[in-house]
């Protein structure tokens, strides 16, 4: 691959999440490089999305810290992650179903945006030039995800593989230097899934952007990432490229060795 | 036509015909049912800003606030006493900062410690902010009658004398409580559909952890929203207080506002407004015309229709069309 990997520029440590009695995540370290994609896989139940609600603030965890860009956090909020240049996409949709395409799109821009209120309720000068700005940016997400037909369409009338789009193209229009997916391949078929994975290695490699996937797909997780976490029972079992991986035994036995 | 729409139309069209009818009878002059009818659409407007308020709040949290009634009170007392010491218009900018105050102070206490619990968890709690709104007001500022006065004349004014025998009477105030609430949906509308803020608001409404993903603060969008509806509450208590006093019982005719969001949806700015004017017209039109004919009819002693009617329709309502005119229609996979 062309892309020039990174230094690390998010790492975890000695993460423990625990739901009452129940142990999500046991003692987990593992970093991620810029430019790369890196991926979290493990059967259902591993922990994986609890590992992302993490990163992402929306967990607190009982013990370990995050580390971003050399500044360390014990606990995280959605919002200073979404500052910090953290965008995500959620495994069960969540778009703005009665908004049309554009404007969730444009809800990505959100935290962009700088003129006051009453100038962008009557569209003054300042406000209506960075409206066009914003509106241009949403445009390009949108030619790159070739939902060009959909912009004026609530979101909710779209079948499954495009609110799927929708949503990554919402995360895009952050400028994420970071972009979390929680399994963007669910409930798709492979044509979509093809059409995602294309997507993906896009975004990396035109946008330079870094990318932490989710995902028990196994085919399409070793085909895309540079280096992959093995999750069970919210323990680590392996981490490395997808090569080593797949032929570490304790992940073949944990994981691989099962048919599902 | 679809199957699902018809029920809901013939209730309309029953509604509409019933209104009309009394003009069909011999006895009615066409002047006095222009007066009924405008009283009603008064009556109305005034139901649709408080709506609006529990509309605003809905839509943002998903939280039905069932202290808006309370709110309308609060603000409405906060005027009449302040500006007892003070112009009028002083008084309402700082009856503003109360409210946003209050806003502040409700998420503080109550909103941020009961994110993602059940609705029925958050109808309780807002519950409870109406009870102790309306104890602390009476605290606060008295439990007495007070008047706010608008300065607008009293005397109603007569108009199309030349079309119909006996001209029809307006009320000066309504015709500025209509305006102002025109002004205030304008505003609104102007407010949700075009600043980024709207949007954060319509984004929050839609999905919460979404709309954090996205970097937009919760705690900060529900001061804003409980803001407006402290606004919009301030604006109603005001213009109804002028009317009616600022007494105790505002807060009853404030929950009118239930079978008004019932009939728009409860997600539905236009729905407010709409369901606002056809509960207060329908309401005047069957307490003026229907109930004689009742009396008439089954020798009852006739009256009070105007208490029940909104909620019977209500009713109705949520049998035919459970998520009102303009409600988002909601269908959970089973």
């Amino acid at each position: 691959m062309a892309r020039d990997i990174g230094d690390v520029i998010l790492s975890v440590e000695n993460i423990s999440l625990s739901f009452g009695g129940v142990k999500a995540l046991t003692d987990i370290s593992f970093d991620v490089r810029e430019h790369e994609i890196r991926s979290i896989i493990g059967p259902n139940g591993a922990g994986k999305s609890s590992m992302l609600n993490v990163i992402n603030g929306v967990y607190t965890p009982q013990q370990g810290r995050v580390t971003l860009r050399g500044r360390t956090f014990s606990h995280m909020d959605p919002h200073e992650v979404a500052l910090a240049g953290i965008a995500r996409t959620f495994q069960s949709l969540a778009l703005f179903k009665g908004m049309t395409v554009l404007d969730n799109i444009m809800s990505g821009r959100n935290l962009r945006m700088k003129s006051n209120l009453l100038m962008q309720a009557i569209r003054l000068g300042p406000a209506e030039r960075e409206e066009i700005e914003h509106r241009r940016f949403c445009e390009r997400i949108i030619d790159f995800l070739e939902i060009q037909a959909y912009r004026k369409v609530p979101v909710g009338r779209l079948p499954y593989g495009l609110q799927k789009r929708v949503d990554l193209g919402r995360a895009l229009a952050m400028e994420p230097s970071i972009l979390l997916l929680d399994e963007p391949m669910a409930g798709m078929n492979t044509e979509e899934k093809q059409d995602m994975s294309r997507f993906i290695l896009d975004v990396n490699d035109e946008f330079g952007t870094t990318i932490v996937l989710i995902e028990h797909d196994m085919g399409v997780v070793m085909d895309i990432s540079d280096r992959v976490v093995v999750l069970d029972y919210g323990r680590k079992i392996g981490d490395g490229p997808p090569d080593e991986v797949r032929s570490d035994e304790e992940v073949i036995r944990a994981y691989l060795g099962t048919s599902h | 036509m679809s199957a699902r729409n018809l029920p809901v139309t013939l209730l309309l069209a029953a509604l509409a015909v019933g209104m009309v009818l009394p003009l069909a009878q011999s006895g009615t002059a066409p002047g006095f049912w222009l007066e009924v009818l405008i009283g009603g659409l008064m009556a109305g407007v005034l139901y649709a800003l408080v709506a609006l308020g529990f509309v605003l709040i809905f839509k943002a949290s998903g939280v039905f606030n069932f202290a808006q009634g309370a709110m309308v009170l609060f603000a409405a007392l906060a005027v009449a006493r302040l500006s007892e010491r003070m112009p009028l218009w002083i008084a309402f900018v700082l009856a503003a900062a109360i409210m946003v105050a209050f806003a502040w102070v409700v998420e503080r206490l109550v909103l941020r410690r009961l994110v993602n619990q059940e609705g029925v968890t958050l109808l309780m709690a807002t519950l409870g902010i109406a009870f102790f709104l309306d104890g602390f007001g009476q605290t606060v500022w008295g439990s007495e009658i007070y008047r706010i006065d608008l300065g607008i004349s009293k005397e109603p004014m007569l108009v199309l004398e030349s079309v119909f025998q006996g001209g029809v009477l307006v009320n000066r105030e309504d015709i500025v409580a209509a305006v102002l609430a025109a002004g205030l949906v304008m505003l609104l509308a102007l407010f949700f559909q075009r600043t980024s803020t709207g949007r954060a608001l319509r984004a929050v409404a839609d999905d919460h952890q979404a709309a954090q993903s996205i970097g937009i603060p919760l705690s900060t969008i529900w001061v804003i929203v409980w803001s407006v509806a402290g606004f919009v509450a301030l604006v109603a208590g005001m213009v109804w207080g002028s009317k009616l006093g600022v007494q105790f019982s505002l807060q009853e005719t404030a929950l009118r506002a239930l079978p008004v969001v019932i009939l728009g949806g409860f997600t539905s700015v236009p729905g407010a407004i709409i369901g606002g004017l056809i509960i207060g017209v329908g309401e005047k039109m069957a307490e003026v015309f229907l109930s004689p004919l009742l009396v008439q009819a089954f020798d009852l002693a006739g009256g009070g229709i105007e208490n029940w009617f909104a909620y019977v329709l209500a009713l109705l309502f949520l049998l035919v069309r459970p998520e009102g005119l303009f409600g988002e229609r909601h269908i959970d996979r089973v």
